[in-house]
């Protein structure tokens, strides 16, 4: 067996190993806080004095998603800005840990629009990153989900 | 534009790729002059960061010219040599404001991959994955900067363009660990690794006062130049045994600041490399400690250990204990360069910071796959390959 044959094999059974780890539920392999929390309040902290948001309306693009949601601002310790707060008023019971960190769970438009507001409060502007120049992009399973993550990267996470 | 990119595990192709253009108002458009190679990617090349596509555009240390500036853009013009930190942070959120830059929570359009991991996200990096926001990086003729009136700095007249690229990552790595580390006058302090981050860390160490400086690494050609142009001890761990020589060169104690400049990759010697590598590629965990294990051991009690080398995941045989009882700090960090970078240009410009011998190999962007061999392989006594897309 050549070394690059040996390389090959040994990767792939390691990634089935951490597979199989993860389906176990080895809890190290777990991202931290993944669950939503009891109250389904997801916050963000903006550097900003709370007299500068509003919960009504909220601030942009909180504020298209307003008859839909809840918001709270209140001060956030240590001097550290403002608490900015939002979430559904129909809640559901909450998506699988997969689903809320690939931002395909029914809170992803709240996340995303929180991060938005407090980047336009901070900046003034969203960023962006695409389009970004890169070369030939071959089709393989691991690059197609990695295009469909970063796709709604920004509704994801533990927020 | 012809561009250095990542096309699979062990793999570097050179491509077309479009132009960038300037998205928002706080970008411009830099055409670089020099991009090096950083030990960092070789993780990226070898496939143990995760959230890289075949494609990308590899690159995160680099300076050039400014040639496009966005509509929000207050500190520089069309012209400007600069150079560039390596991180993408907004200068405005609480974290920057405290100098946490590599923190930044506004400089990474792709959070959830890195709050998956991590817990939260941290700021985005050019060139280095889309786990941190899939900018493209600098092995190219043009790069979008966003953030530049916080991430570009113009350089001095008579700072070398090949001296001024290191300000981008190497030297402020180097600066965030010795400075968080606490590093004081009269202080010991032993860096492993020495890489372009390794020498920067014991330059800046020696700067702020430390009384002796010890750079570990096995490979001559690099502790030859630890020994000349940064002007610290050096010891070949290949040769002696590293903790019991650092007790004697101490006293007995150990070093006051130990800093870990290798990553998750380290090399060494025995059955617990051996037990190392086993584990890694056999994803049982990600990366291989052996350095830091080392540097936990021997620094003194109460001392300081940081973690500059970059980490990705898990760790096994993690000795806490020692950590716990010897009552050492442990800190670790990507680099804040926003905030160092002034200084170390004017380090530069005052010949206290020398880069240029880092450089071993300067080539175009059409010998990327040849560099990044050399590179990985240290060929040739490569420190650092640099590719001249203009050339």
């Amino acid at each position: 067996m050549n070394a690059s044959l040996t390389a090959r094999a040994t990767r792939t059974g390691g990634s089935l190993v951490q597979h199989l780890r993860s389906r176990l539920g080895t809890s190290s392999l777990h991202p931290a806080g993944a669950q939503r929390s009891a109250s389904g309040w997801l916050a963000v902290t903006v550097l900003c004095d709370p007299a500068d948001l509003d919960e009504t309306p909220p601030p942009p693009p909180l504020d298209e998603l307003a008859d839909r949601i809840e918001v709270r601002v209140r001060p956030a310790a240590g001097g550290k800005g403002t608490e900015l707060a939002a979430r559904l008023k129909q809640r559901r019971v909450p998506d699988r840990a997969e689903r809320r960190l690939s931002g395909s769970d029914a809170e992803g438009e709240v996340r995303s629009a929180l991060r938005k507001a407090k980047q336009l409060v901070e900046v003034g502007e969203v960023l962006v990153v695409d389009p970004a120049p890169h070369g030939q992009r071959t089709a393989t399973p691991g690059g197609a989900l990695l295009e469909s993550w970063t796709r709604s990267a920004g509704k994801g996470g533990v927020r | 534009m012809r561009a250095v990119t990542w096309r699979g595990v062990n793999e570097i192709g050179v491509e077309d790729v479009a132009e960038p253009s300037i998205l928002n108002g706080h970008d411009i458009i830099v055409e670089v002059g020099l991009s090096a190679t950083c030990g960092s990617d070789l993780h990226l090349v070898g496939g143990y960061v995760p959230a890289m596509r075949a494609g990308d555009v590899l690159g995160h240390e680099f300076m050039g010219r400014v040639v496009d500036v966005g509509r929000d853009v207050t500190r520089h013009q069309t012209g400007d040599r600069v150079v560039v930190v390596s991180f993408t942070s907004c200068g405005r959120c609480w974290y920057c404001t405290q100098g946490l830059f590599s923190l930044c929570d506004n400089g990474n359009p792709n959070p959830a991959i890195t709050e998956a991991l991590w817990g939260q996200a941290i700021g985005g990096c050019y060139g280095y994955s889309h786990a941190l926001g899939g900018w493209a990086g600098s092995h190219a003729r043009y790069i979008r900067v966003p953030y530049a009136d916080q991430g570009a700095f113009t350089i001095p007249e008579g700072v070398s363009d090949q001296r001024a690229l290191f300000a981008s990552d190497a030297a402020p790595t180097g600066w965030t660990g010795a400075h968080l580390a606490g590093v004081q006058h009269g202080d010991v302090v032993a860096v492993w690794g020495a890489g372009g981050v390794g020498q920067m860390a014991a330059r800046a160490a020696m700067l702020m006062g430390a009384e002796r400086v010890v750079v570990i690494d096995r490979l001559e050609n690099r502790l030859e130049q630890v020994r000349t142009h940064i002007g610290a001890e050096t010891l070949d761990y290949e040769r002696i045994d590293v903790a019991a020589e650092l007790r004697e060169r101490t006293g007995g104690r150990g070093p006051d600041v130990c800093i870990e400049a290798v990553g998750m990759e380290a090399h060494g010697s025995g059955p617990s490399h051996l037990y190392d590598q086993v584990k890694q590629q056999l994803r049982l965990q990600t990366d291989r400690p052996t350095a830091l294990r080392e540097a936990i051991y021997a620094c003194r009690k109460g001392g300081s250990v940081f973690t500059l080398g970059v980490f990705a995941g898990l760790v096994d045989k993690f000795p806490l204990g020692a950590v716990m009882n010897k009552g050492l700090t442990l800190r670790g960090a990507q680099q804040h360069g926003h905030r160092y970078i002034p200084e170390i240009l004017d380090h530069m410009s005052r010949d206290e910071v020398r880069t240029e011998h880092l450089a071993t190999h300067v080539m175009s962007i059409e010998d990327g796959p040849r560099g990044y061999q050399m590179f990985t392989e240290k060929e040739d006594g490569c420190v650092r390959a640099v590719f001249a897309p203009g050339a």
